[in-house]
């Protein structure tokens, strides 16, 4: 493609930043950017993993006593809806490379759907542990009913100390995992406003791409939080 | 350098159609994080004394594995995208690891320190 042809062709797109020569440079470097921020990203979830081992090596009797507090149907259930989430969205940048704007807000929609059901989920496990005094730290105090729901044989023997640190370790990935749900529900609302005036197509996706891609990665980050607070 | 369509560069086109990802590969992986996440549950009813973690942990990296090959169409992106990411992933694994083995080196004088303090509690 000649260069007065590549203007042409540039200047057919709105969308195209006045910094890049065409539309394929564009989407090339969103995408390396994109993948540098998820980089920081396991980077900054990586400081927690590490309080998690830590704390983990030193006291694992906690870690066996706690994870009785955390339904593991709860978490089941939300790890298969965060991966139907992931689905949808995988599927979304496939209906915006090949232009199909019907399906495309379709699945966009039903992303927004599965991400608010993981929340509602998690608003449920979080506010059984907080009405029955479940707390981070020192603020840790079960209730009565909360250690009568444990195994016998736990009831029987003394609890382990640092419970509370457990609990702190606990709200801070998943609080921090939760955040990062709602901010992707933002930009869900966002591509889902921008995919109704028909923004997106072959030529120009790179919104639905990237939000997918950060979705994902929120995805990834669950698939490991489930097995090591719920089942471990 | 004028021109950025180079004979020698002709992925680098506006008019390239991109690549989606064929349904059989969505529903798939799709499929097969769910079949492995089945897996995961039903393994932690096993005693299988400390491989119970590290099995689970071997299955949720198999999960994030196939979401990234796949989900995040890294097996078909350009290889520098991969590097940069399991770079981050190398790091991340490094640091949880040499803290885990240092970790456990303090133990026995925390110990030691806790006994110190409760006799000296008990003598008063």
């Amino acid at each position: 493609m000649s260069a007065p042809t590549q203007r042409a062709a540039a200047a057919a797109s709105p969308f195209l930043q006045v910094h890049f020569r065409s539309m394929r440079e564009q989407l090339d470097t969103a995408k390396l950017g994109l993948w540098l921020f998820l980089a920081s990203e396991l980077l900054f979830f990586g400081g927690l993993f590490v309080a998690y081992s830590v704390f983990r090596a030193n006291h694992p009797d906690t870690f066996l006593y706690a994870h009785h507090f955390l339904d593991w149907r709860m978490g089941a259930l939300n790890t298969s809806v965060l991966i139907a989430s992931s689905l949808t969205a995988a599927w979304s940048v496939r209906s915006a490379q090949l232009g199909r704007q019907a399906e495309l807000r379709l699945l966009l929609l039903a992303t927004l759907v599965l991400s608010s059901m993981f929340l509602v989920v998690k608003y449920f496990e979080y506010s059984h542990k907080l009405h029955n005094g479940v707390f981070w730290g020192a603020a840790y105090q079960p209730s009565q009913e909360m250690l009568a729901a444990l195994p016998a044989a736990l009831r029987a023997a003394p609890p382990p100390t640092n419970l509370g640190t457990f609990f702190s370790i606990y709200f801070l990935m998943t609080g921090l995992h939760g955040i990062h749900v709602l901010i992707g529900m933002g930009l869900y609302l966002w591509l889902i406003r921008r995919a109704g005036r028909g923004d997106f197509g072959p030529g120009y996706y790179v919104p639905v791409d990237a939000v997918a891609l950060y979705w994902h990665l929120v995805d990834m980050i669950w698939i490991f939080l489930f097995p090591l607070f719920y089942l471990m | 350098m004028t021109d950025h369509a180079t004979p020698g560069a002709p992925a680098h086109d506006d008019h390239q159609a991109p690549h989606a990802l064929p349904p059989a590969v969505l529903l798939g992986t799709g499929a097969a994080l769910i079949a492995l996440t089945v897996v995961t549950v039903v393994s932690s009813r096993l005693d299988l004394g400390p491989f119970n973690i590290v099995l689970a942990l071997g299955i949720a990296s198999l999960k994030a594995a196939l979401v990234a090959m796949f989900f995040m169409h890294l097996k078909y992106e350009h290889r520098f995208q991969a590097v940069v990411f399991v770079g981050a992933l190398v790091f991340v694994v490094l640091f949880v690891g040499f803290v885990v083995f240092d970790t456990t080196q303090y133990q026995p004088d925390l110990r030691a320190a806790l006994q110190a303090l409760q006799a000296q509690a008990a003598a008063q």
